[in-house]
């Protein structure tokens, strides 16, 4: 069993750190379980168990650091691997940019863990494969799934005393489903850190359904459409956006937070003003570590507050650099969403359409987060407030800053990758090609 | 990892200095990297304890590959050294055959009792899988080559250069750029080791050394008043060459239009750092692209990612059947299409090969990893689908008996499966250089270097861009564009292939990571062509406002 206690972590550590003669020590340890299954064509494909242990020790002399890792722990194998990084640090050139260890920290007490989860057996991965094949197989349909869980651990020390330590849990599926004609598909993912959470059956069900719904897709003129993107839509194109709030990158000017002239777009308006967009590591339906790989600790923190951003990510070297303190990096997104389901959502639009999953997004212009990529899996054209026909898939080109200026109304959240994301709609959303795949 | 986690790495912006989780092995120093591993008797007999507990186990097939992958980054920006890392990853992968099922286990022990216990582990997760086994492995007959070594023709080990010495090239490279007028410059070497050793229960064991480079460099040019900027990333492939590849040598430079310097087997990075500064610059003022059709002249540090997406996916046996369905997609060239043996993929001069001997690529190895002696193969003969990418359980579903040799594990720790070959388009037959596709072009856009790249899950539709963009007004290049994407369909592309540059043009392009599988895998291939003419293509504008 790779899954350390808290006091087994730290006795590693600490021995570990006993052995170092550099100006500073930092250690990490972490360990996972995780097990997996595959399956295509009605049958399972492959299928696999993994179990990892790593401890990484980062020593450094002045501004020279070097980095060792090892995955055996008894007192000779700690001894080598922190005189390894001391001599790779000797070695190294200095990096100018090199931040010493953080102190002691105060963290909260994580919910990432469940007992559930980490208890899962290959016996239950074969019975969430069955909920897809059986259902799919009695209605001329083809599955193919991966489901993936883990349990682990993370843990680091380091000499100026800073101690932390977390366990956590994480389930992963997803499932396509396609009609056994070829002119249907449907899919569905979903994720959570609690098993006991997931319904394989609902969500097989939900990605046949689409399949079937999918079937024989008319072809309607690509265009400037209104769109009820679903979570699983949106996620990819807010990812992105929300992985680009970094200072520097903005300071340097060489962002789409750079400002005009120079600086930033901390406290300027980019977005609708119904947007708010903060991360939480503490949120009960999509919780996360409460500290960083660096040991920072992590907090509740508004990044969009009414459309205007209130937060950038800042290093420790930027921060110091600038003069202000560090901002980590969020670990999830939760994006405040409204009352409407999915259905009222519908039922409100005149003419658009409602898009399952956006695909092989690649960014096209980073000036602008203009993003490229294709619907998949489940499109609709809706028309009065009722599902009207499938579509084929299109492709789009569409920035996460224009389309949420584009705002037409949020809708309840789901729980997507880790994050907490509304249905929206959005006016204008922009189709440029027709593509012909089921 | 997922291959969008490196692009985005690759893509040098700031901060990710992390290497891929994938790729990492335990840090060691430079020198530990000459250390020389087990020697093959060693590993014979190793190999010898899986195979004989695998058989005792009941197994009727079994496969063992003992791998030491080592690799050296260096990374660097502006004036700085960021980071040196030396890595390497030891271990077995042990893949049996048991009531019909695959199984498989890997271990980090790679002692007598370690490979034991792995084996029984793989022999015992293939008989539980067999209970619900629908489709029974059947395998393609392969001759036993008995006790072979094969090894990359490198010219200089990497492991033998010092690392001071690839600090000072990056770091040059680095000035070159901001003498020329870059704000921002990050480079990178990667440089790859993977001594591969492969035994069967067929009686073959094998020995490889296999090498790859990857030079790569971002350069960034900000005009702040209008809180504009442009990167311009290298034109550099990587390869499967040794450090050689820094020579720079003008022997292997082509000279292109605009003074674009193509490179063949050869890459000056100081040079090209130099050119990439002035084009960021330029490209801060260039003019915008009106939208329509043109004829396109594709560059083969361009055209490689496009025959890479609308050819070598495609063509991947397992997508076509449905295999990767859940994960990367299916395939629009079904058998069908396939069996009626007159499926026009592309224009009559189109002819597009699976080789994985091409001396200098990333996908050359002497036998695939279970065992298949490499081959060359036709996918697209004029115009016409021929074949796809099948391995020994694949190849007696399109009724083949000989696998093709393109199975692939990215370490000793993952199971093989089918991986892409490289994936060529022959040159010409007819005498042409790049001057020659440019001169009767009445409105065109000439493209070199990789951009933004997006495909459906069937492969018809795609759009992709570019690292630079030329406009061609009758015959001449006019000046930069921006904004630039062409968007088509896989068919129509390849069937409005006109005309296409000699063997003297022809030139490799390369990823060192094609990602595909659940969990995911990564695998280096590369894809050779010579400057490529596409007429009437759909060109989009892709600038905004925001």
């Amino acid at each position: 069993m790779a899954i350390y206690t808290k006091e087994e972590a730290r006795r590693i550590m600490e021995k570990a750190l006993s052995f170092s003669t550099a100006d500073a020590c930092e250690i990490n340890i972490s360990g996972s379980e995780s097990g997996n299954i595959r399956y295509a064509r009605n049958t399972v494909s492959t299928s696999g168990h993994r179990s990892n242990q790593t401890l990484v020790v980062q020593s450094n002399f002045g501004l020279k650091s070097g980095v060792a890792t090892i995955d055996e722990f008894d007192d000779a194998s700690l001894k080598k691997v922190v005189e390894r990084a001391e001599e790779l640090a000797k070695l190294a050139p200095e990096n100018p940019e090199f931040m010493p260890p953080l102190g002691p920290q105060t963290y909260d007490e994580s919910i990432t863990y469940s007992k559930a989860t980490a208890n899962i057996t290959p016996g239950y991965r074969a019975e969430v494969a069955a909920s897809s094949i059986n259902p799919a197989a009695s209605k001329d349909v083809t599955s193919a799934g991966f489901l993936n869980d883990s349990a682990g651990f993370s843990a680091m020390l380091n000499s100026n005393g800073l101690f932390a330590y977390n366990k956590s849990t994480n389930v992963n599926f997803t499932v396509t489903m396609r009609t056994n004609d070829g002119t249907g598909s449907g899919w569905v993912t979903r994720d959570f850190n609690d098993v006991s959470k997931f319904d394989a059956v609902e969500a097989s069900n939900v990605a046949i359904d689409k399949a079937i719904m999918s079937r024989e897709a008319k072809a309607i003129e690509p265009g400037k459409y209104t769109v009820i993107l679903e979570p699983a839509a949106s996620i990819g194109l807010l990812q992105n956006m929300f992985g680009s709030i970094d200072a520097r990158t903005a300071d340097e000017g060489r962002s789409f937070m750079s400002k005009e002239g120079g600086g930033n777009k901390l406290g300027e308006k980019i977005i609708d003003e119904r947007i708010n967009l903060w991360s939480d590591p503490l949120h009960p339906d999509v919780p996360t570590p409460t500290w960083n790989g660096q040991g920072q600790p992590l907090k509740k923190m508004k990044w969009i507050e009414n459309g205007v951003v209130k937060n950038l990510a800042y290093s420790r070297y930027w921060a110091k650099q600038k003069g202000v303190d560090p901002v980590p990096f969020p670990s999830n997104a939760i994006m405040d969403g409204g009352n409407a389901s999915l259905e009222d959502l519908i039922k409100s639009t005149r003419k658009g359409i409602l898009v399952t999953r956006l695909w092989y997004i690649r960014g096209v212009d980073p000036q602008t987060l203009l993003y490229t990529g294709l619907t998949r899996d489940g499109t609709f054209y809706i028309e009065n407030g009722r599902i009207k026909h499938p579509v084929k898939n299109f492709r789009f080109n569409e920035s996460p800053i224009i389309m949420l200026n584009n705002l037409e109304e949020l809708g309840q959240q789901v729980r997507i990758n880790g994050n907490l994301i509304p249905y929206m709609k959005v006016r204008d959303f922009t189709f440029t090609s027709l593509s012909d795949a089921v | 990892m997922k291959r969008r986690d490196f692009i985005q790495y690759a893509g040098l912006g700031t901060g990710a200095l992390m290497v891929p989780s994938l790729l990492m092995g335990s840090n060691i120093s430079a020198e530990a990297l000459l250390n020389p591993g087990l020697d093959v008797t060693t590993k014979k007999l190793l190999a010898d304890v899986a195979l004989n507990t695998a058989k005792s186990a009941g197994a009727t097939y079994a496969d063992a590959r003992i791998g030491r992958y080592l690799n050296q980054f260096v990374f660097t920006r502006e004036n700085k050294v960021q980071n040196v890392q030396n890595t390497e990853s030891f271990g077995i992968g042990i893949r049996v055959i048991a009531n019909g099922t695959w199984g498989f286990a890997s271990t980090n022990n790679v002692t007598e009792d370690g490979i034991k216990k792995a084996t029984m582990q793989a022999v015992a997760i293939a008989k539980a899988n067999s209970k619900i086994q629908k489709e029974p492995v059947k395998l393609a007959p392969v001759k036993s080559h008995g006790e072979v070594f094969w090894k990359t023709p490198i010219k200089k080990d990497f492991k033998n250069i010092p690392v001071s010495e690839k600090v000072e090239l990056l770091l040059s490279a680095n000035a070159a750029a901001m003498k020329n007028g870059a704000n921002f410059v990050n480079s990178a070497l990667f440089m790859v080791n993977e001594q591969k050793y492969f035994a069967s229960t067929e009686g073959s064991y094998i020995d490889q050394d296999v090498h790859r480079i990857w030079p790569t460099f971002g350069v960034t040019a900000i005009d702040r008043s209008a809180g504009k900027f442009k990167s311009r990333q290298a034109l550099s492939a990587p390869m499967g060459l040794g450090y050689e590849y820094m020579d720079g040598l003008d022997s292997e430079k082509i000279e292109g239009p605009a003074g674009l310097i193509g490179y063949r087997n050869s890459y000056d990075i100081i040079e090209d750092a130099t050119a990439a500064a002035k084009q960021a610059k330029e490209m801060l003022k260039a003019k915008s692209v009106d939208a329509g059709k043109y004829d396109l002249v594709l560059d083969p540090n361009h055209l490689g990612l496009t025959i890479h997406e609308s050819v070598g996916h495609p063509l991947e046996l397992d997508r076509v059947l449905g295999y990767e369905a859940n994960y990367a997609g299916t395939s629009f060239a079904t058998l069908d299409k396939w069996k009626s043996g007159n499926f026009k993929y592309g224009s009559d001069i189109v002819n597009l090969f699976a080789d994985k001997t091409q001396v200098g690529s990333l996908g050359a190895v002497g036998y695939d990893d279970e065992g298949v002696k490499t081959k060359k193969w036709d996918l697209v003969r004029n115009g016409v689908l021929k074949n796809y990418q099948a391995i020994r359980d694949q190849v007696h579903m399109i009724g083949q008996n000989e696998s093709h040799g393109c199975c692939y594990a990215q370490s000793w720790n993952d199971v093989q499966f089918q991986r892409m070959p490289n994936v060529s388009l022959e040159p010409g037959k007819e005498k042409y250089n790049i001057h020659d596709m440019i001169k009767d072009v009445e409105k065109g856009i000439y493209i070199a270097g990789r951009g933004s790249y997006s495909i459906d899950q069937q492969r018809y539709n795609f759009q992709f861009g570019g690292t630079v963009f030329y406009e061609i007004k009758n015959g001449k290049i006019e000046g930069m564009l921006n904004d630039v994407a062409y968007q088509s369909n896989t068919q129509e592309f390849w069937n409005s292939c006109v005309k296409i540059c000699d063997k003297n043009d022809y030139r490799i392009f390369g990823s060192f990571f094609d990602g595909k599988g659940q969990p995911s895998q990564v695998s280096a291939v590369s894809h050779g062509s010579s400057t490529t003419r596409f007429k009437d293509v759909n060109v989009i504008n892709t600038g905004r406002t925001i």
